[in-house]
């Protein structure tokens, strides 16, 4: 850890001595596995070691970057330069400027012992029992396309020109699996999944049981016809949803008139059964860590509540330009990218119905379970959407026949002042980023079908 | 290729990897570079370079895969990868096959990215932004960036494979954003090839301004129709469609794993006697093209669908060895922490007889998709969805008001079999292409195709 931490200083000052005004240098280090099993058989067993530095650098207000996997001291060197001339190429940006330190509070609890003390055996009968579990549920249910146990265990360091500095460690660890039923002709996909910070966290029985319950519940799925109607979007789906809100709430998307919420600050604009709030400290969040990708602390920040949009989120740079303070909202994928706003661990309120109270209160709509396409069906500058959907028909406020091959329609505002309710139960779902959602009643939708 | 690792340290992983035993072992060995700039709000910012280097070692010991990958190319951290996958397996050591070192040409790259100032990159950028304003004051808003990427990878297998390749990329994107009295819009337009900085001589600003001119068709836009109708589909990026409905079900993991419709369907007529498509990694510099896969296997062009027969899945070195044929040269790997397996490289509908107004003018009323933002497939269902970024409604044989939103959906089979019209207009679009995690470029091609009936999933009735 502090052999990482001499490192991200080490390639911030040289940085500076490439001819940088100040410098930021991001190190990781992740050690990680992989099982994937099919049919009662290990089909790859993966190990990964990845270990990266990436250098932000200002010459003055131009901002530059460069990564590299050569953390030998001429392999640094050669990434700060690389940074320091990137950044000459740069346009002035009056607002790029490099992150003040700030205090930030540790977050204990981010790793689990769990990824170290399981051995391979171990967790590749994880894997084999998700997969088995769902084999074994039904006749109908005729094969698994893929049972997957990942984990990773990551260690961060920053430093900066300017003092920021830190480190923290967190481990993530997930399984999934992707159960084929077969009936009435056809073949039928379902996906379950878990994830924990370690392998005692997940449980490998409810994961493939869920992919099976998916898959077999859409044996016999037709073409509903084309309605408008109430519908209640399942936790992914809601969480694939809240994601694309999230998306829309970035500062940046906002400032540079790419946003449907743009100039929307303060109105009342969703439902008041509806409120988000993004929290990167949340001990439970996928995402939770003591600093972002620029090393300001993480918080909560109150998104929309009580139908008002509360606030928008912010990293350094926005901030400045709006002369605000960071909401600790800078992320990145690793080391290889340049930090940009984004939600940490998006959360839904959860509300008071449980799924069958809400289904009862749609009394007759459509139950989504899965959307596809959401990168090309959604337009995030205007917030319209037109994505594929499959799920079931809700018949007298119960859960009915499944139906597939259908798309919904909409625009994420408007969508938002439609949720009439949400269930009691939220969920920790991977889509979306890392979103914490119960399921949503939408009073009405428009579906596309035959 | 010797550069990035020698046949001796290669000789010598090998044997390290086969030690505990297994029935073939591979290493892959990797040098990335790469550089992006973008254009914001008139502004040169986001200018990024990456350097990175690395090795993956696998080892196969019958139906299971033991893969380890390190950062760098010290050999004694390669060999130490080699040991880890090779650490499970119980079994008495193998010899790999000496290494007989094959030659490879790889595609030709006229003026090298890298030896081109950032400056004259800054300067391109600001040509696309100019002329996507050039279109107009409803033009509100326009981002392009520039990225190139050049990967050097070599491979050496336990059959005594020892082959290399050296790629380079570059490709510009435009989006646009236009705005009148409340209403907003987007386009946006690529261009991309496996060639240097040549690509972009020739007028590259065209593109910008295809962008900017079909956000503005859009502000006239009216709600997509919904419901079963004909679907003239338009060339080049258009053959998204038969990527993600076809292509994809015929890459041989699919098969193998029982997750495909097309299971089983070798021979049999799957469309109309007027589809021909085909695979081909080997185009001239086209985005897909490589001079030899992952694998170290030399790229082909192979025939999927001939006459409406499907002739051909798409495999990699385990899948073919699965079925007793050999790989078919689609063994692809985002990158050295990544395994191979079956994926596209270039491909398409090869062009028909019919002309684009032909086709549209035998429409009474239908939706003509001139491109798309994308598309997705359950390969094991055959459903599939596509966003429609640029479309129209079809009128009495004509084509008459832009429409928003629209997405298309369907399955494989159907809509496959319902192609009843193909375009002599072909040519080819660049796409990136997401499967299992991992993201490879790929080139989409056809002429114009029409679909007899599919469902337009928009907002209006």
């Amino acid at each position: 850890m502090s052999n990482l931490s001499a490192v991200a200083r080490r390639a911030a000052e040289a940085t500076v001595d490439a001819g940088a005004s100040d410098a930021e240098a991001y190190v990781s280090r992740e050690g990680g596995r992989t099982v994937r099993v099919h049919a009662g058989e290990v089909e790859s067993l993966t190990a990964a070691t990845q270990t990266g530095v990436g250098v932000r650098a200002w010459h003055g207000h131009r901002v530059g970057y460069a990564y590299g996997t050569d953390l030998s001291e001429a392999g640094v060197r050669e990434i700060a330069a690389r940074a320091s001339e990137a950044a000459a190429a740069a346009d002035e940006d009056e607002f790029a400027a490099p992150p003040r330190p700030a205090e930030f509070e540790a977050l204990p609890g981010l790793g689990d012992p769990s990824i170290a003390e399981w051995d391979t055996a171990r967790v590749v009968d994880l894997a084999l029992t998700v997969e088995r579990t769902a084999l074994e549920s039904d006749p109908r249910l005729v094969g698994v396309e893929v049972a997957v146990y990942a984990d990773a265990d990551e260690q961060v360091a920053i430093a900066s020109s300017a003092g920021v500095a830190g480190s923290y460690e967190a481990s993530t660890s997930y399984a999934y699996l992707s159960a084929l039923a077969e009936g009435e002709g056809a073949r039928e996909t379902g996906l379950g999944f878990g994830l924990a910070r370690g392998p005692r966290g997940l449980d490998p029985k409810a994961i493939g049981a869920e992919g099976a319950e998916r898959a077999l519940s859409m044996i016999g799925a037709a073409k509903p016809a084309s309605r408008s109607c109430p519908v209640v979007l399942d936790e992914t789906v809601a969480a694939s949803f809240a994601g694309l809100i999230g998306g829309g709430l970035s500062a940046k998307a906002v400032q540079r008139g790419r946003s449907p919420f743009a100039g929307r600050l303060g109105d009342e604009l969703a439902s008041a059964a509806f409120a988000l709030h993004d929290d990167g400290r949340d001990p439970d969040g996928p995402e939770s860590a003591p600093f972002d990708a620029e090393g300001v602390p993480r918080r909560r920040t109150a998104l929309i509540e009580g139908g008002r949009l509360r606030s928008y989120l912010f990293d350094t740079y926005t901030a400045n330009r709006e002369g605000t303070t960071s909401t600790g909202s800078a992320s990145r994928q690793g080391y290889r990218s340049l930090p940009s706003v984004s939600t940490s661990n998006l959360i839904v309120a959860p509300g008071s119905l449980s799924l069958e109270q809400l289904l009862a209160e749609a009394g007759e709509g459509v139950y989504v379970t899965d959307v596809a396409g959401l990168h090309s069906g959604v337009n995030p500058v205007t917030g319209v959407f037109s994505v594929g959907a499959s799920g079931r028909m809700i018949r007298d406020g119960a859960l009915a026949e499944p139906v597939r091959e259908f798309t919904i329609a909409g625009e994420l505002v408007g969508m938002l002042s439609a949720v009439s309710a949400t269930g009691s139960e939220p969920r920790w779902v991977p889509f979306g980023g890392s979103v914490s959602t119960p399921p949503l009643l939408v009073a009405e939708m428009a579906i596309s079908g035959s | 290729m010797s550069e990035l690792i020698d046949q001796a340290l290669a000789e010598r992983v090998l044997a390290r990897a086969l030690a505990n035993g297994g029935r073939f072992a591979e290493v892959f060995a990797e040098r990335r570079r790469g550089q992006s700039m973008s254009i914001d709000e008139s502004r040169i910012e986001a200018v990024q370079s990456g350097a990175e280097e690395g090795a993956g070692v696998r080892v196969v010991d019958g139906n299971t895969t033991y893969f380890a990958h390190v950062d760098g190319l010290e050999p004694a951290e390669i060999e130490r990868a080699a040991d880890e996958a090779a650490a499970a397996l119980r079994a008495e050591r193998r010899e790999p096959r000496p290494l007989q070192a094959r030659e490879v040409t790889p595609l030709a790259i006229e003026r090298r990215p890298e030896d081109v100032p950032a400056a004259r990159k800054a300067e391109l950028l600001r040509e696309l932004d100019e002329r996507a304003r050039g279109k107009g004051a409803e033009i509100a808003q326009v981002t392009a960036v520039y990225a190139e990427a050049r990967r050097q990878v070599a491979v050496a297998n336990s059959d005594g494979l020892f082959s290399g390749d050296d790629r380079t990329r570059t490709r510009i994107a435009v989006q646009t954003v236009a705005q009148r009295n409340g209403s907003v819009e987007t386009g946006a337009e690529t261009l991309g090839a496996h060639r240097g900085f040549e690509l972009l001589e020739d007028d590259p600003g065209q593109i910008a301004e295809q962008a900017a001119a079909k956000s503005l068709t859009l502000l006239d836009a009216v709600p997509a129709p919904s419901g079963s109708m004909p679907v003239v589909v338009g060339g080049g990026f258009g053959g998204v469609l038969f990527h993600e409905m076809t292509g994809h079900g015929l890459e041989a993991d699919h098969i193998q794993k029982g997750a495909s419709v097309y299971i089983g369907k070798l021979g049999e007529q799957v469309a109309q006697p007027l589809l021909n498509a085909y695979d081909d990694g080997r185009l001239p510099n086209e985005w897909g093209s490589d001079a030899i896969d992952d694998e170290g296997q030399p790229t082909q062009k192979t025939q999927v669908i001939e006459d409406g027969r499907l002739i051909s899945y798409l495999y990699d070195h385990l899948t073919g060895e699965r079925d007793g044929v050999a790989s078919t040269g689609n063994g692809r790997r985002e990158t050295f922490r990544h395994l191979p397996i079956p994926r596209m490289t270039n491909t398409y509908i090869a062009p028909g007889e019919s002309t684009p107004e032909g086709m549209i003018a035998e429409v009474e009323r239908g939706f003509y998709a001139v491109s798309f933002g994308g598309g997705q497939v359950d390969p094991a269902t055959g459903d599939f969805v596509f966003g429609v970024s640029e479309g129209y409604l079809i009128e009495g044989g004509k084509v008459t008001s832009p429409c928003r939103g629209a997405t298309l959906i369907g399955n494989c089979l159907d809509a496959l079999a319902a192609i009843d019209a193909v375009g002599d207009d072909f040519f080819m679009k660049t796409g990136i292409c997401g499967k299992g995690g991992q993201k490879v470029p790929v080139g989409t091609g056809q002429g114009h195709v029409r679909v007899g009936a599919m469902t337009v999933g928009g907002t209006e009735r």
